[in-house]
C-alpha cells in the first residue's frame, strides 16, 4: 500500500515538474513548546515563498498525542503534517502510518543530521520523521549558589549518592531555594524521562531478554526509594505534580540549586529575557551509580507526514524547510542564536555564532552524540530507547508505574507498595498483549 | 416585601452575602487581574501583583499566537446552532408529552435523560469512524449535531416541565374557538412558553459553549472553538500564568457576559419543573 | 381529554427527537458493544480477532477498577452533598431583602459560565499551587507549610473545584424554588410562635423537596461523567487517586489505546449510568410527579 502511495506521490510530482505548483492549504498539528512557537511565528516566511497556507493546531503534550494517534491509527487524515517524538516515530513508521522522508532533496544534506537522531527517528532503515530539535538530559546547577556552599563544579560523572551530598548542601528552603527540582508529575514522558534513566545508573531495567518486567527488582527499589527520599528532603512543595514545564518556570524564577532535564531547556535558561538566572548557571553530566549506561535521555521531536494526508509533496515542502539548515540559520539571526533548535544538525554546532551565544553547545552536543538507545542499560535488554520501550504497550504501562511513583512521592503508599503495583500491571499488560505466554 | 426589616438586619445580610459572593466570584476576579500583569508579576504572591503596573501585552500575545475570532466564531455557531437545532426538533416533543401524556411518557422521558450517561470517552473511536467515514471530520456541521444530541434530552425536560405549567383550559378554549393544532401551537402556546424558552435557550448555549470533550477531538483547526484555543494555553513552558489568564478570560468572557445579561431570564426560568 | 388522533399527532411529534435519540445512543452503542468483544489496539492494527468476554475480565480485574468506582462514588457524593447544603444556605441568604441583590446574585451564578477546562487550570495554577497559587503565598506569609493540594488531598481539591462549579447551579433552582413559596403561610406560622428551625425545618424543607430532587438528578447526570477537570489538574492521581470510571475508561481507550478494553469499560459504564438512572427514576417518580 505505501507503495501505491509513493508511486501516486511520483507521478504527481512529474505533473507538477514543469507546470506551476498548486497551493495547498495543509493543517499541522504541533505541540505548544516555545521552539514551536517560533516555528510557528516564522511559517508566514515559507508561505509567502511557496504560495502554500497552513492552519495549525497547536495543542499541549498530551492532548496532542492523543488528538493525533486517534486520527492517524484511524486514518482520518485531518493533518498533513504531525508532530511525533522520538518513541513514535519508529513504531507508527513501521505500522505503514507515515510517508518515508528519503526525499527532500539534495540541498537537504542528510549527512549533516546526527547519526543517532536520524537512527532515532527511523524503523528499519527508512527515516520516517525528520528532527525538529533534539535533546539528552544533564545537571542544571546555580555556579552562585555552589560558591556559596564551597562546592566545586565536578569534573567527572558523579554518582547519585555524591550528587544527594551536593544537594543537601545547597538545601535552603528558608531563602526559598530547594535543593533540587526534579520532575514529579505522573505521565510516561514526564516522571519517567527522569526516572527512567536513574533506574539505568542504579542497574536496573524495564524487561529481562524474555519480556518479562522487572520492576520489583532490587535495583528499582533502591533507585526509586533513592529518589523518595530525595525528593521530599530536597525538593519543592508539591513536586508530585511539578513536571517539566513547572521546574523550568521554578529553575528560571531562581528557586531551585539543581535540576536534571533536557538539554534543551538551555536556551531558556540561559535566556535573559527568559530566565533571572541566565548569568548563574552552569551544567555537568547527569549523574551515574553503579553503571554510566543509559544515564543521559534521549529525545528528540520531529516532524513526519502521515500517509493518510492527501497533500504530501507540499507537507514535505514544509519539512525539508522547517528542519533545514537554513532554518536554524533563520531563527539564529531573527530570535536570537541561543533559541536556534539545538542537537539536529552538526552545522548547527559548527556555526560560531551559535557557539558564542550558547556555553552549552559542546556539552550539549557531547550527550546526544553519546546517548545510545540501542545499549540502554547495565544488564542486556530486548527493547531499544533509554528513558521509554520503544513498543506500543509501553505508554500504557509507563503512565501506570508513573502514577504509582508519583503515589509513592506524594506520601499516599509506600515505596514497595508502589513497585509491586507496578509490577503487577506491567505483567497483566505484557501477558495481554501476548509477550508473556 | 410582607415583612419590615430593620436597616441593620438589611446591612448585616448585605455584608455576609457581599462577602460570600465576592469569594465565590474571586477566582474570576483574579485571572482578571492577573491577565492584565507581565508574567514576571502574575506569579508573585496577591498583594505585590496588586501595587505592579498594568498591561495589556499578555492579549497582544495570544491573539498574535492564535487566531482568537476564528475560534470565537466557531463557538458561537456551534453553541447557537445547536441548541436552534434542538429546540426545532425538542418544541414538538415536548408539546407531545405535555398535553398528550400516555403511559409511557414518564419513561420515555427518564430513558432520553439517561442516554446523556453514556460516558463520551467510552464512544469516541467508534464516534470517530463514523465521521471520517461521513466526512463530518472538523466541521462545524458534525459538532452541531453531535452537541444537539448531547444536550437534546435536556431540552426536552426543560420544554416539557414549562409546558406542563401551562393550564390546558387555555388550550382547550382555543380548540373550541377552531384554532388548528398548528395555530394553537404557534399563537397560544408559544407566546405562554418564551419565558421557558429563553432559559432553555441560555442554558444550553452555555453547556454547548463548554463542552470540552467532543469539540476538542472532533475538530482539528478550522472548526476548532474555543475549548480548543484554551488546549494550547494549558501547559506551555515557562512562565504562563499571564497568557493563560488572558487566554481564559478572552474564551469565557462572551458567555459570562452574555449571562450577566440574561440573569433574570435564567433565574425566573431555570426550574426544571421543580416549582408548581 | 385526548382523541385518537390527537395521540396519533403526539406520536408523530415525540418519534424524531425518540428516534435521533435511539440512533444516538444504538449506533455507538452496538459499535461499543461489537468492540468489546474484539482484541482491538489502535496501536496494532492488523486483524481483530473476536475473544469473548476477554476484555470485560481485563477491565473488571484492572487493579485500578475498584478505585474508580469508589472515587466516582465520593465525587458524585460529595459533591452533591456540598452544593446541595451550600445552594440551600446561599438560597436562604439570597432570599433576605438586602442592598445590592442584583449584583450580589450575578457574582454568585457567575462559577458556573466558566469552561470546565478553564476552571480546572485556574483553579490548580493560580490557586493550588504550593509554590505560585495564592493559597501558597498565604500560608506563607502567616508562617505556615503551605499544603499541596493534589498530592496531599487529592480528590478533596477536585471535589472542591467541581462544587465551586456546581453550587451556583444549585443556589439558582433552589433561590427560584424558595421565591414562590407561600409569604403568608410563613407568616403564619410565625404568628404561632414557630421559631426560624422549625419554620425552615416544617415549611421550608418540604417545599425544597421537589427542587432538591431535580438538582441531584441533573447534576449526577453531569457528575457521573466529570472528566476536564481531572484531566488538566491531576490526570488521575497521584497513583489512582482521583481516577474515576470515566478516567479510567479514558485510560485504556485513549492512552493506551486498547479500544476493546476501553469498549468493555464503556459497556459497563452504561449499565452502571443505567442503574443510576432506574434509582433516580423511582426517586423523582415519588417525588416529582404532581
Amino acid at each position: 500500500m505505501r507503495l501505491g502511495k509513493s508511486l501516486i506521490a511520483g507521478t504527481a510530482i512529474a505533473l507538477v515538474t514543469g507546470g506551476t505548483a498548486v497551493a495547498e492549504e495543509l493543517t499541522i498539528a504541533t505541540v505548544n513548546n516555545s521552539d514551536m512557537i517560533i516555528m510557528q511565528k516564522l511559517s508566514p516566511q515559507w508561505e509567502e515563498a511557496t504560495g502554500h497556507k497552513l492552519n495549525w493546531v497547536v495543542l499541549e503534550e498530551n492532548v496532542l498525542r492523543q488528538r493525533v494517534t486517534t486520527d492517524i491509527a484511524t486514518k482520518g487524515g485531518s493533518f498533513d503534517i504531525v508532530t511525533i517524538g522520538a518513541y513514535e516515530a519508529p513504531i507508527w513508521g513501521k505500522q505503514g502510518w507515515l510517508n518515508g522522508l528519503e526525499d527532500l532533496g539534495d540541498a537537504y544534506d542528510y549527512a549533516d543530521i546526527f547519526e543517532p537522531v536520524r537512527n532515532g527517528l527511523s524503523a528499519d532503515g527508512t527515516l520516517y520523521a525528520v528532527p525538529f530539535y533534539a535533546e539528552s538530559s544533564f545537571t542544571f546547577y546555580r555556579t552562585d549558589l555552589f560558591e556559596k556552599a564551597g562546592l566545586e563544579k565536578p569534573t567527572e560523572q558523579i554518582t547519585y549518592d555524591q550528587f544527594a551530598d551536593m544537594v543537601a548542601k545547597l538545601h535552603d528552603p528558608d531563602n526559598g531555594v530547594y535543593g533540587t527540582c526534579q520532575r514529579g508529575k505522573a505521565g510516561w514522558g514526564e516522571n519517567m524521562a527522569f526516572v527512567g534513566p536513574m533506574v539505568n545508573a542504579f542497574g536496573g531495567r524495564w524487561f529481562d531478554m524474555e519480556w518479562n518486567p522487572t520492576i520489583d527488582s532490587p535495583e528499582w527499589k533502591a533507585a526509586i526509594t533513592y529518589y523518595v527520599d530525595l525528593m521530599n528532603n530536597y525538593g519543592p512543595p508539591g513536586a508530585s505534580s511539578n513536571g517539566h514545564n513547572e521546574n523550568r518556570a521554578l529553575f528560571a524564577d531562581g528557586k531551585c540549586a539543581t535540576w536534571v532535564d533536557a538539554t534543551s531547556a538551555a536556551g531558556y535558561i540561559f535566556n535573559p529575557n527568559e530566565s533571572s538566572v541566565a548569568d548563574k548557571t552552569d551544567f555537568f553530566q547527569a549523574p551515574k551509580q553503579v553503571t554510566d549506561k543509559g544515564t543521559g535521555w534521549f529525545w528528540a521531536w520531529a516532524l513526519a507526514v502521515p500517509s493518510s494526508s492527501t497533500k504530501v509533496d507540499a507537507a514535505k515542502e514544509f519539512l525539508a524547510w522547517a528542519t533545514s539548515k537554513e532554518y536554524v540559520t533563520l531563527v539564529g539571526e531573527t530570535e536570537g542564536w541561543v533559541a536556534a533548535p539545538p542537537g539536529t544538525r552538526k552545522s548547527t554546532y559548527e556555526n560560531t555564532a551559535y557557539i558564542e551565544a550558547a556555553p552549552f553547545a559542546k556539552t550539549v552536543e557531547t550527550s546526544i552524540l553519546a546517548a545510545n538507545p540501542a545499549d540502554p542499560t547495565k544488564d542486556p535488554v530486548p527493547y531499544t530507547g533509554i528513558q521509554f520501550v520503544a513498543i506500543p504497550e509501553f505508554q500504557g504501562i509507563g503512565n501506570y508505574v508513573g502514577q504509582q511513583i508519583a503515589a509513592a512521592l506524594a506520601g499516599q503508599q509506600t515505596v514497595d507498595q508502589a513497585l509491586a503495583n507496578s509490577q503487577n500491571f506491567a505483567v497483566r499488560e505484557m501477558t495481554k498483549a501476548g509477550y508473556i505466554k | 416585601m410582607a415583612r419590615a426589616v430593620t436597616a441593620s438586619r438589611k446591612a448585616l445580610t448585605t455584608a455576609i452575602a457581599g462577602a460570600l459572593a465576592f469569594l465565590m466570584f474571586f477566582p474570576i476576579l483574579w485571572i482578571v487581574v492577573l491577565s492584565l500583569k507581565t508574567e514576571v508579576d502574575a506569579i508573585r504572591a496577591p498583594w505585590q501583583v496588586l501595587t505592579s503596573g498594568w498591561t495589556f501585552e499578555s492579549y497582544g500575545a495570544v491573539q498574535e499566537r492564535s487566531d482568537y475570532f476564528k475560534h470565537f466564531w466557531n463557538s458561537v455557531i456551534i453553541a447557537f446552532g445547536s441548541t436552534l437545532l434542538g429546540l426545532v426538533i425538542a418544541v414538538p416533543a415536548a408539546w407531545a408529552m405535555a398535553f398528550v401524556p400516555g403511559k409511557r411518557t414518564k419513561d420515555v422521558l427518564m430513558w432520553m435523560l439517561s442516554t446523556k450517561m453514556l460516558p463520551p470517552v467510552g464512544v469516541l473511536v467508534p464516534i470517530y469512524l463514523l465521521f471520517i467515514n461521513i466526512g463530518l471530520l472538523d466541521t462545524r456541521f458534525g459538532l452541531v449535531i453531535v452537541l444537539m444530541l448531547i444536550n437534546l434530552p435536556i431540552i426536552i425536560w426543560m420544554l416539557y416541565t414549562y409546558f406542563r405549567e401551562i393550564p390546558g383550559e387555555i388550550l382547550e378554549a382555543a380548540r373550541m374557538d377552531g384554532a388548528s393544532l398548528r395555530e394553537e401551537v404557534l399563537y397560544v402556546l408559544t407566546p405562554m412558553a418564551i419565558p421557558g424558552m429563553a432559559s432553555t435557550v441560555l442554558l444550553n448555549v452555555i453547556l454547548a459553549w463548554n463542552e470540552a470533550f467532543w469539540t476538542l477531538n472532533l475538530t482539528a483547526s478550522k472548526a476548532a472553538p474555543l475549548t480548543a484555543f484554551i488546549a494550547s494555553y494549558s501547559s506551555p513552558e515557562g512562565l504562563f500564568y499571564a497568557k493563560l489568564s488572558a487566554a481564559s478570560v478572552m474564551a469565557i468572557a462572551p458567555i459570562l457576559i452574555m449571562g450577566w445579561f440574561s440573569q433574570k431570564q435564567l433565574v425566573r426560568g431555570l426550574t426544571f419543573g421543580a416549582v408548581k | 381529554m385526548a382523541t385518537k388522533a390527537s395521540r396519533a399527532a403526539a406520536r408523530l411529534m415525540i418519534s424524531p427527537a425518540v428516534l435521533l435519540l435511539l440512533g444516538w445512543m444504538i449506533v455507538p452503542l452496538s459499535m461499543t458493544v461489537y468492540f468489546s468483544f474484539l482484541r482491538y489496539n489502535l496501536l496494532m492494527p492488523g486483524d481483530n480477532p473476536f475473544v469473548g468476554w476477554e476484555n470485560y475480565k481485563w477491565f473488571v480485574t484492572d487493579p485500578s477498577f475498584s478505585a474508580a468506582m469508589v472515587n466516582t462514588l465520593l465525587l458524585v457524593g460529595g459533591v452533591l452533598l456540598i452544593t446541595v447544603i451550600g445552594g440551600i444556605l446561599f438560597a436562604l441568604l439570597l432570599d433576605q431583602p438586602m442592598w445590592g441583590q442584583g449584583v450580589i446574585r450575578i457574582m454568585v451564578i457567575a462559577p458556573f459560565f466558566v469552561m470546565p477546562t478553564v476552571s480546572g487550570l485556574v483553579w490548580k495554577n493560580m490557586f493550588m499551587n504550593p509554590v505560585n497559587g495564592i493559597f501558597g503565598h498565604l500560608a506563607q506569609a502567616i508562617g505556615m507549610q503551605p499544603i499541596d493540594f493534589f498530592s496531599q488531598i487529592p480528590l478533596l481539591s477536585i471535589i472542591g473545584i467541581v462544587s465551586w462549579q456546581w453550587l451556583p447551579f444549585a443556589t439558582l433552582i433552589l433561590l427560584t424554588a424558595l421565591q414562590s413559596l407561600d409569604q403568608e403561610q410563613l407568616e403564619a406560622a410565625e404568628m404561632d410562635g414557630a421559631g426560624w428551625l422549625s419554620r425552615f425545618w416544617f415549611i421550608m424543607l418540604p417545599h425544597l423537596a421537589r427542587a432538591i430532587t431535580v438538582v441531584i438528578l441533573i447534576q449526577t447526570i453531569f457528575l457521573l461523567s466529570i472528566f476536564a477537570e481531572i484531566l488538566v489538574t491531576t490526570n488521575g492521581g497521584p497513583g489512582t487517586a482521583t481516577t474515576n470510571l470515566t478516567y479510567l475508561i479514558y485510560v485504556s481507550s485513549l492512552l493506551q489505546y486498547d479500544v476493546g478494553m476501553g469498549s468493555a469499560g464503556g459497556v459497563i459504564a452504561i449499565i452502571l449510568a443505567n442503574i443510576v438512572a432506574i434509582f433516580l427514576m423511582r426517586m423523582i417518580g415519588k417525588n416529582l410527579d404532581a
